[in-house]
């Protein structure tokens, strides 16, 4: 059994940014064991002479000439914004990070 | 907000040895941005140079642009590092509104370049090996506006303003192995580092450099250990050093900082430094936690960049001469001094005086008008020499009006202003202003007549072989004639009057 406990849980909670209540961690702390568990079963059956893969094609050097193409207009850029200001994105104050 | 103690930095260095380290963002001049075809252009209207890539949107799928691949290799080249047969990018996870996909597509355990050097020569001569680790593909962040608050940093600010024109831009960030041995000359070495990669990424071609618009950024990492220690003591990184002149003070700063933290006995605090260039100090930012628990993983939406070595080979054969290369040839074909040269390079006159001798000027007459009046100028106007609006032709028909007697070197000084305020090239200026020197005898003899009957005694001097003094009667026939007289053919005229040899 993975080892995932309660604090890794509330660990990546917080980097992932999202609220979880104590019982919450405590499901889940079990939970992502069993998943890491049931992942970490694909390494039992790719040998040494399966290399690692990103991608589910093998395709490489897929490349765009360096031409301008289209682009949006402010009004257009902003339009879901749930706020902006001149022509701007506005955001709430973020402090402790920069 | 309180001021860390520091130590001078003589102590500092009596007592502890700095370990260096740097990392230097590239903006690449690519049209368009890494991964989007928006343009890449510095200066628009907020959010106008973005499309659906660099807003993050759901479902979108990055391209990536072969001429920042390309750019990057050129660097990797240039930094004398190995180019990766297979490179992939990875996402660097971290929510921030810099980034509205809350990941930075990067590179991480694989750069597109890696062990690689650069010999970074300081103001004595002597050359220092800088390691690099790596370089490596990645795309910049939107620009952040802090709102409210007294002082536009984010600390006591309401809101943000986000402008994402710059998200997407493609960026190439070089990081140098630690940098041990600098000892003392630590600032100076990190102001030389950055001030090399600056160079070569412009001679390139591959990116605008220009510091004040952020094209060329730079972290500098700093620790301190005892001297005569191998492991390395804890690092601060510097951030927002975005200034040549910033650099080896932020580095001296820090350097001074740590010496205090360590004799006061506490440990350094590994943590980002902001740099504030009115107080010349740095300060704590965030202490380095979980929130750099950056996540990576393969980017799944992009596939492995495969670089072939011919394709390595062709880009190699394209990059211009390195710059320190170049400046050992120019010194060498102008045959100026070592001192005489780095005048020339702190001068930023170089590149002009090239361009000067390509005209047809001599190397000396290049140097001597450039270093001179050029510079003396664009000191007063407060602009580049090249800027100042000379050009190569200018002094190469100011220098033949000289040499040819028509001018000297005084009206030569009035006819470059003539030039400089537009009224035509120098001989139309000579013609206008009515500058040409008198050439003809007649009212030479006359004046020198007029000198050395003022002066019988210093006339004696020089017939009696003290050529010396011929200063004296010189300068009263050119106040005489108000400086329009040719001074060498009025010695001439002084010595075959006196019958004296020259």
């Amino acid at each position: 059994m993975a080892a995932i406990n309660r604090d890794d849980v509330a660990h990546l909670a917080r980097l992932a940014h999202i609220e979880m209540s104590a019982e919450e961690l405590d499901r889940m702390a079990g939970e992502l064991a069993v998943i890491v568990d049931s992942v970490k079963s694909v390494s039992e059956a790719a040998g040494d002479d399966v290399p690692a893969t990103s991608h589910p094609i093998p395709l490489n050097n897929v490349f765009r000439e360096d031409v301008v193409g289209h682009t949006f207009t402010a009004e257009q850029a902003l339009s879901g914004a749930p706020d902006s200001f001149e022509g701007r994105f506005k955001v709430p104050a973020i402090l402790d990070e920069d | 907000m309180s001021t860390d103690a520091i130590l001078s930095f003589e102590e500092a260095m009596e007592k502890y040895d700095p370990v260096l380290g740097f990392e230097v963002h590239v903006e690449l001049n690519t049209k368009t941005k890494m991964f989007s075809s928006a343009p890449n252009v510095f200066g628009d209207e907020p959010n106008t140079n973005v499309n659906e890539v660099d807003l993050g949107m759901p479902g979108v799928l990055p391209v990536v642009n072969k001429t920042a691949v390309e750019s990057s290799i050129k660097i990797g080249l240039a930094l004398n590092c190995k180019i990766a047969e297979s490179c992939r990018f990875a996402r660097k996870n971290y929510f921030y509104p810099d980034t509205p996909k809350n990941f930075q597509t990067s590179q991480y355990d694989e750069p597109i370049a890696y062990d690689g050097y650069l010999d970074i020569e300081l103001s004595d001569g002597t050359v220092f090996r800088v390691e690099i680790e790596r370089a490596h593909m990645e795309e910049d962040a939107g620009k952040l506006t802090h709102m409210g608050g007294a002082t536009g940093r984010i600390q006591g600010a309401d809101y943000s303003l986000v402008d994402y024109n710059r998200s997407g831009v493609p960026l190439v960030e070089i990081v140098t192995k630690p940098i041990e041995g600098a000892g003392s000359r630590a600032p100076e070495l990190a102001k030389a580092y950055v001030a090399a990669v600056r160079e070569i990424v412009k001679n390139l071609g591959v990116s605008d450099a220009k510091m004040e618009r952020g094209n060329v950024r730079c972290d500098a990492n700093v620790s301190l250990r005892p001297h005569g220690r191998e492991r390395f003591g804890i690092r601060s990184e510097t951030k927002n050093v975005n200034s040549l002149r910033a650099v080896e003070h932020a580095v001296r700063y820090e350097i001074q900082r740590h010496a205090a933290v360590l004799d006061s006995g506490e440990p350094v605090i590994q943590e980002t430094r902001h740099w504030h260039e009115d107080t010349r100090t740095t300060t704590s930012g965030r202490a380095k936690s979980d929130a750099d628990d950056y996540r990576y993983f393969p980017e799944p939406d992009l596939v492995p960049v495969l670089a072939s070595r011919e394709w390595v080979e062709e880009l190699r054969a394209t990059l211009p001469e390195p710059p320190a290369a170049r400046r050992k040839r120019l010194q060498a074909d102008w045959g100026y001094s070592d001192l005489e040269f780095r005048d020339v390079v702190n001068a930023g006159v170089m590149d002009s005086i090239e361009e000067t001798i390509a005209a047809g000027a001599s190397a000396s007459v290049a140097r001597k008008w450039w270093m001179g009046e050029i510079v003396g100028r664009a000191k007063t106007a407060d602009v580049d020499p090249s800027e100042l609006g000379v050009t190569p032709e200018t002094i190469v028909e100011l220098n033949k009006l000289v040499e040819g007697g028509k001018i000297n070197n005084k009206m030569a000084s009035q006819v470059l202003e003539g030039v400089l305020a537009g009224e035509g090239t120098p001989a139309e200026i000579v013609e206008k202003r009515g500058l040409a020197v008198v050439s003809d005898d007649g009212p030479l003899l006359e004046a020198i007549d007029a000198a050395l009957a003022a002066q019988p005694d210093v006339a004696e001097k020089i017939r009696s072989g003290k050529l010396q003094a011929i200063g004296a009667i010189v300068g009263g026939v050119m106040k005489a004639t108000r400086g329009q007289a040719d001074a060498g053919r009025v010695k001439e005229l002084i010595l075959e009057k006196l019958g004296v040899e020259g």
